[in-house]
């Protein structure tokens, strides 16, 4: 059975149909590319999976359970993590306390109050730096870093609690060409740990490292399947890729 | 690790740390103080009652400063406790410290736990107003309601309160009563300061930073802010309690939105995001109005002064009193852990 399981869904703002009769799956392990042009309905299926909205129709699956319409709090619980289009770590917060506040979010509120977990999440949040290259700016203020920084500790954020699924929404915007081969080595790694789910613009970059494509338009799944075969497919040649 | 070998050492561009050494003075002008007045008996009742309105003014912190809860009705569970321990007085002839103090906290925890049920913890993400509102009306609600209660004084309020008692010890104004309510505050203020720098301490600085955000790395948002509410309305039970057994006296007034605004004021003067500008604002403010009242027309025109100093604050000095001097970065503080020392930074 497929990790994530988005069937049938539909999103509506008004008269706006900004989803219509979506399906996708999310295999384990797998790494899913999300594209399609601008207002396609990227980020809004992105925001339903997540639970940032709900879906007007259809139901989306995670890990076996039904969370169409569970709130935010519960799909994280059960696994699911994300980065969205705009950034939002906390920039008055230093960056240590932004990852620790990502790793802790699992605890009973009476551990956190009597700080029972600070000392033994210290080699945790420090492991999680290194590897997202921000040991040395750990005392600095979240909002100090550069874009390409603040991108790199919402992924580090958003990983740490190990999930099983990870969404991100153009984790590339802005960045530098060196910047986003850094991102791409920095994500490669997690395959073995965590499926993700992809939205970006960068086509090569989403050719480099996802297995499976699903293509929008308008709201619409217009192709799905293994990122060769997706490339050829003639449609996706004229609707999308040009 | 660099950031480890760093840590604590106040290089350069690292902020001084001046937020301890503002509490150490306050705590030393406290402990004076009743030394220093003790020729003006009117003075120590003053500063006892800035210490019993400083514990309002630091639930109300704990609600708005830290969990960014805009409650207009703190008073509420201020002035309920007061009047049940008041009661208790009158009618069972009980006011033991170890009995009245504490139903008094259990009141106002069980009265603000009601309403953080019913405001924060429905389906719907309340907004900002609605919680606003809700407090509001609660403690405007209250008011009108004692006062048309004959058993309760209604207008009236309750007077010649119960003398508060430890075994045969009885506190009246003065030195005893002084620090009986420092030794209040100070617990107040060592917990809340637990607290607000422990792990959990760092959820409420997250959820005032971007409270979606934080439902997103799987936080009850809504929970926290119940949780904090429930025990600022806690903490503004005690200092209902021991305010009218120092006063003697408690009117609807002491639970309306006069006195609940007051508690804005307070902590908003003194700078909103810390334990002790609550403290500071209060005695500030408490102070201003004792040494004012001689001037007829400052009496009198009191409650609007009071508006413009607010309106002014909020306009060009938003972290208040305190933020003359503390910067905003030693405010939020840092919650990781030290490997020596072990004590986080900051406030
Ligand atoms: N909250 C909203 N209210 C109204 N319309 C929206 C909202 N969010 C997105 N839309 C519309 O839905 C469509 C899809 O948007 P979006 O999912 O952001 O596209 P993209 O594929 O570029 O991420 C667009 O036409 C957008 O204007
Ligand atoms: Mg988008």
């Amino acid at each position: 059975m497929a990790l994530l399981d988005v069937s049938g869904v539909g999103k509506t703002f008004g008269a706006l149909r900004a989803l219509d009769g979506v399906n996708l799956q999310v295999q384990q392990g797998s790494f899913h590319g999300l594209i399609g042009p601008n207002g396609s309905g990227k980020s809004t299926l992105l925001k339903a999976i997540a639970g940032a909205h709900f879906a007007s129709s259809g139901s989306i699956t995670f890990a076996g359970r039904n969370i169409t319409t569970a709130p935010p709090h519960e799909r994280a619980r059960h696994g699911m993590s994300l980065k969205f289009q705009i950034t939002a770590v906390l920039p008055e917060l230093s960056v240590y306390d932004n990852v620790l506040l990502a790793l802790q979010a699992g605890q009973a509120v009476w551990s956190l109050a009597r700080s029972a977990t600070r000392r033994a999440a210290h080699p945790d949040v420090m492991r999680s730096l290194e590897r997202f290259r921000l040991a040395g700016r750990a005392d600095d203020l979240a909002g100090e870093l550069s874009h390409g920084e603040q991108q790199w500790l919402e992924i580090a954020m958003a990983l740490a609690r190990a999930p099983k699924l990870l969404l991100l929404d153009e984790p590339t915007a802005g960045m530098s060409p060196q910047e986003r081969r850094a991102t791409g080595e920095l994500l490669a790694p997690i395959r073995q740990s965590c499926a993700l789910l992809i939205v970006e613009h960068d086509l090569d970059f989403i050719k480099d490292i996802c297995d499976t494509l699903t293509v929008l338009d308008q709201g619409q799944v217009v192709a799905s399947g293994p990122t060769q075969q997706v490339q050829d497919d003639e449609r996706v040649r004229e609707a999308y890729l040009g | 690790m660099s950031g480890v070998v760093m840590a604590g050492v106040a290089g350069p561009g690292r902020p001084r740390r001046l937020l301890p050494v503002v509490e150490i003075v306050v705590l030393v002008a406290m402990v004076a103080a009743p030394f220093v007045l003790s020729g003006r008996p009117e003075l120590v009742t003053l500063a006892t009652n800035i210490l019993i309105l400083s514990i309002l003014a630091i639930s109300f912190e704990l609600c708005w400063g830290y969990s960014g809860i805009m409650t207009f009705g703190q008073a509420l569970f201020f002035g309920v406790p007061a009047y049940v321990i008041a009661l208790v007085g009158r009618d069972l002839e009980f006011s033991h410290i170890w009995g009245t103090l504490p139903l008094a906290m259990a009141v106002g925890l069980l009265l603000s736990s009601l309403f953080a049920a019913f405001l924060l913890l429905g389906r719907k993400t309340p907004t900002p107003i609605f919680i606003a509102l809700g407090t509001l009306t609660g403690s405007y609600a209250a008011e009108r309601l004692v006062s048309g209660w004959q058993y309760v004084g209604a207008g009236n309020g309750l007077s010649s309160i119960k003398l508060l008692q430890a075994g045969e010890y009885e506190f009246v104004e003065g030195t005893a009563f002084f620090f009986l309510a420092f030794g209040c505050l100070a617990a107040v203020y060592i917990g809340c300061r637990f607290l607000t720098r422990s792990q959990f301490g760092l959820v409420l600085a997250g959820i005032r930073q971007n409270e979606e955000r934080l439902a997103f790395f799987g936080y009850r948002v809504q929970l926290y802010k119940a949780i904090v509410f429930s025990l600022a309305g806690m903490i503004a039970g005690l200092a209902g309690a021991l305010y009218s057994y120092h006063q003697g006296f408690i009117g609807p007034g002491n639970m309306g939105p006069g006195l609940s605004t007051m508690a804005v004021i307070y902590c908003l003067f003194g700078g909103a995001g810390t334990l002790i500008g609550p403290v500071i604002g209060t005695t500030a403010i408490e102070a201003l109005s004792y040494v004012l009242a001689d001037i007829d027309l400052v009496k009198r025109f009191w409650p609007v002064i009071l508006g413009l100093v607010l309106l002014l604050v909020v306009a060009f000095q938003p972290s208040g009193l305190l933020g003359l001097v503390v910067s905003a970065r030693e405010r939020i503080g840092s919650y990781r852990w030290r490997p020596r020392g072990g004590n986080p930074t900051g406030g």
